[in-house]
């Protein structure tokens, strides 16, 4: 009956997919940034999958068939990438330690994303005395610097050493405490000011429980955000699980790899010219971190219509301007060729 | 009907090249769906004292070609074409260059005086700010003793008392239309040759819309300011203009001189824009009624010396919304209820729909005494009360069908199953005129009229007693306003509701209601038959109000300026 009606359609599931869709939308520079981030962090993740394929030795082998591996050997023969002190083999560790990464990252936000969320709502929405303390509670944990807390609950949890699931509960637990603030001010926000929107109000006044308009209205219009705050969060989580790793207050390595506790036990060799302990399992750091922070940073520019570089419009452009076919690197370029 | 052509000529042309000369002007913006040409060959000229008025509905590209005119564009628009002012065209001169023609030759009236000025800044260093931006006549910089001097007497020029002292107030310290004034005052600050207006009159109370339109013509009558007045309101066009641009999707339709385009418009598109118009007097709902209607039927809401605060702040006392009011609404009865913002309506609206808490008096919804409200027993009224929204497309939830969306309510209230929901859905969206269809659609995807009369839709699916429209159309265009009017009419004499109908337009409470109620600082100071109120006002402020309501059509609103001037002075 009516043509229109197609071309009115929502987009294939696909295409609305959080980061999908920010490619989509992205052109010249922040697209750069934004293919470079994925490109690392899939290649973050496929290490992870493929740990076991990839990596010559276990996380803890300090021999095989042929003997003991020898302590502190230079990049080269068996071991691509060398040996530790203690005789482990670097190179594997750095491959196994992006699965305990992985791992770290998926118990932590899980675990901060549905308590940060769940309690972010009903603050919100309800307000009054329960918002007034959780708020309190918030900006105190806001206060205490992060990895002193997570050093804490270190303690708490296993008195400081442990198993691999021990460790790695430790870990996720001191991260998602610090988390949970977070996920919870940002939904706590979003819910104050959805809850004053008209649509809300108008499921008010047909009669809609709280939960109904909670769960139904205000959750799925919240939550836009969530991508970005994970994508940041997981860069922050590796950033702490490798500091408290750091500290010795990691994952043994006899139960699994860790780039913190590496870096730790690397700090000796530095000085007696041993660099390949230090410098594998520190770039995997930065280039996972790098990664993440990349693809949420440009998310957030995406996200924001004014911060979101474009194609430069039509093809007919004023006598003396730069032509449209030049390639427009994003906002910058608009912002220099639009009064010729 | 004849025009006397010869009396059009009455307007100052004064010899010598136009301030403004728009040639084939394009603007094109790019966003994430591909291009959009939002002006697509707009050609005028503005002469030295003359005012002419860009008119067209949202989308028409009224604003973004007076944005062009300053060099005001996004940097995601490209323009084409030339915009010559004094000589200068305004699209390919360098920055350097803009920014002294901006101020100087060319000055912007911003739509929304309390956002166009900065709150943390002295009216008087803001006014000086653009003066001390150009160098004088003799090339020296401005001090700031002689800027400050100057943004006096701009101030002085557009009416504020006492301008040597205000000079020094903040912005919020001016009420609503006194900002508009001092926004016009910085404008005028460098004496510029035109002045550009993008609905300077919008934001603002139909009775301080008629000073401030005052004002603009002074200022051509006085000092000889051209004025490019972008607008949607008709009556603000006919009060004003001398000529008349008619815009619509990026395209000139139709240009003539105001008293011709409003006595013969030669386009269908004008004809049919001044025809959906509401105007005071005409198509009245009241109209041959001598005593209210309806009143055998049951008493669906009543307030008695209804009280409604707002608590202040911590010492201060807490603000009276609603002070005192009483009226009835009964069943099949469209009650009108008409005041300028502040007045208390939105907030009568909303209390007698569970949204606000009433603090005083009685208030009856439905036999339920609003005083002691409690959701949980409130609730099962709800189905009788219907509620429309100002802003479509604010009271959508986005994330959700159309379809969805209108069977809410029935969801909440009688739990049917899907295909009955459907069905029901079907049935409504039909009876406001939508296609069944488009309950498959994300509230995006309609237009704005499609969007209220949807919004039409879930109010009335539970058949409800009582209908509260808060301003349902006062979001839309014009056109688009006559269409849902009429709708709204044709449903209420189909479903027998009674409906509470909440504006701030005189001409469309009129047309709708059948009893209309006067709001004023929160007392009612006047209610009657719609007719009676609007032909023979007996309070001040209703008269007041009437007076300044500018009427689409120039040579009555002449007349009628005159009797506001009578009304002001007496």
């Amino acid at each position: 009956m009516n043509a229109t009606i197609v071309s009115g359609r929502k987009q294939p599931l696909v295409y609305r997919l959080p980061v999908i869709s920010h490619f989509r939308k992205s052109v010249g520079l922040q697209r750069g940034m934004l293919v470079t981030g994925l490109v690392l962090t899939i290649f973050f993740l496929l290490t992870t999958v493929l740990a076991p394929f990839i990596a010559p030795y276990g996380y803890s082998q300090l021999s095989d068939a042929s003997g003991t591996f020898p302590a502190q050997q230079a990049p080269g023969g068996n071991h691509i990438l060398g040996t530790t002190v203690g005789g482990y083999d670097v190179f594997s560790r750095v491959i196994w330690g992006s699965q305990t990464a992985v791992i770290v990252i998926v118990v932590a936000v899980a675990m901060s994303i549905f308590l940060g969320v769940a309690l972010g709502l009903v603050s919100g929405y309800f307000g009054g005395w329960l918002d007034r303390i959780l708020v309190v509670i918030a900006d105190a944990i806001y206060a205490f610097p992060s990895l002193l807390l997570a050093i804490v609950m270190s303690i708490v949890i296993n008195r400081g050493q442990s198993s691999f699931w021990g460790g790695i509960v430790a870990c996720s637990f001191a991260i998602s405490v610090v988390f949970v603030p977070q996920y919870f001010r940002v939904i706590r926000a979003e819910t104050i000011r959805l809850k004053a929107e008209p649509f809300v109000e108008s499921a008010k006044v047909v009669g809609a429980s709280s939960v109904r308009i909670m769960g139904r209205h205000i959750f799925k219009n919240a939550t836009r955000t969530l991508p970005l705050i994970f994508t940041l969060n997981a860069s922050e989580a590796i950033l702490t699980l490798a500091g408290l790793g750091f500290l010795g207050f990691g994952i043994e390595p006899s139960s699994a790899a860790e780039w913190g506790f590496d870096l730790n036990k690397a700090m000796a060799d530095a000085s007696s010219g041993i660099w390949w302990t230090g410098v594998f399992p520190g770039m995997a750091i930065v280039l996972t971190v790098l990664g993440l922070t990349l693809v949420g940073e440009s998310m957030n520019d995406l996200n924001d219509p004014r911060l979101r570089g474009r194609k430069r419009a039509g093809g007919k452009v004023p006598a003396g301007s730069p032509g449209p076919t030049q390639a427009a690197p994003g906002a910058e370029a608009s912002a220099e060729s639009r009064m010729p | 009907m004849t025009i006397d052509i010869g009396s059009v000529s009455d307007q100052p042309k004064t010899g010598g090249r136009p301030v403004l000369d728009i040639d084939k002007l394009k603007v094109t913006f790019a966003t994430d769906s591909g291009d959009v040409y939002a002006v697509k060959d707009v050609s005028l000229e503005v002469n030295p004292g003359e005012v002419v008025a860009i008119v067209g509905e949202s989308g028409s590209g009224k604003t973004v070609t007076a944005k062009t005119i300053l060099g005001l564009l996004p940097e995601t628009a490209v323009s084409s074409g030339a915009v010559l002012i004094n000589g200068n065209n305004v699209i390919s001169v360098s920055a350097a260059k803009l920014r002294q023609i901006r101020g100087r030759d060319v000055a912007m009236v911003f739509q929304e005086p309390s956002t166009a000025l900065n709150p943390v800044f002295t009216v008087g260093w803001q006014i000086a700010e653009g003066i001390r931006a150009h160098a004088d006549t003799a090339g020296h910089r401005v001090s700031a003793k002689e800027a400050k001097a100057r943004a006096i007497e701009a101030l002085r020029k557009v009416g504020i008392p006492d301008p040597e002292t205000r000079v020094n107030y903040y912005p919020h310290q001016f009420s609503g239309g006194q900002k508009q004034r001092v926004v016009i005052a910085a404008a005028l600050a460098l004496n510029p040759g035109l002045i550009v207006a993008d609905e300077p009159t919008t934001a603002l109370d139909v009775t301080v819309q008629a000073e401030i339109l005052e004002l603009l013509r002074d200022l051509r009558d006085k000092y000889g300011t051209s004025i490019v007045l972008i607008t949607h309101n008709m009556g603000v066009v006919a009060d004003l203009a001398d000529r008349v641009v008619v815009m619509y999707q990026g395209d000139v339709v139709e240009e003539a001189p105001a008293r011709v385009l409003f006595a013969q418009p030669r386009e269908d598109y004008t004809k049919k824009l001044l025809a959906a118009v509401p105007h005071l007097g005409r198509n009245s709902a009241s109209q041959g009624m001598t005593e209210r209607a309806h009143q055998g039927g049951k008493v669906l809401v009543e307030a008695k010396n209804l009280t409604i605060e707002y608590p202040g702040r911590l010492g201060s006392p807490a603000f009276k919304a609603v002070d005192g009011v009483n009226f009835t609404v009964s069943e099949g009865e469209v009650f009108g209820l008409v005041g300028e913002s502040g007045s208390g309506k939105t907030t009568i609206g909303r209390a007698i729909a569970g949204l606000n808490r009433t603090t005083g008096g009685s208030l009856k919804v439905l036999g339920y005494e609003m005083l002691n409200f409690k959701e949980r027993t409130f609730k099962p009224l709800r189905k009788e009360i219907g509620f429309v929204f100002q802003d479509p497309a604010a009271s959508f939830n986005p994330q959700l069908t159309i379809g969805d969306c209108v069977a809410e309510p029935l969801i909440i209230h009688s739990n049917p199953s899907p295909a009955e929901a459907r069905k029901r859905v079907g049935e409504l969206l039909e009876s406001v005129q939508l296609p069944a269809s488009y309950a498959e659609r994300f509230p995006h995807e309609l237009s704005g009229g499609q969007r209220q009369r949807a919004s039409l839709a879930r109010a009335l699916i539970l058949n409800p007693k009582l209908l509260i429209a808060d301003e349902p159309t006062s979001a839309l265009d014009v056109s688009v306003q006559a269409v849902v009017l009429e709708l709204f009419k044709e449903i209420q004499r189909e479903f027998g509701f009674a409906a509470l109908f909440i504006s701030h337009d005189l001409a469309v409470v009129d047309m709708l209601s059948h009893w209309v109620g006067v709001l004023y600082k929160g007392k009612m100071v006047e209610q009657g038959l719609g007719n009676q109120v609007m032909g023979n006002p007996q309070h001040e402020y209703t008269k007041k109000l009437i007076a300044s309501l500018p009427v689409p059509d120039p040579d009555e609103q002449a007349r009628r300026r005159q009797e506001f001037r009578a009304v002001l002075g007496g």
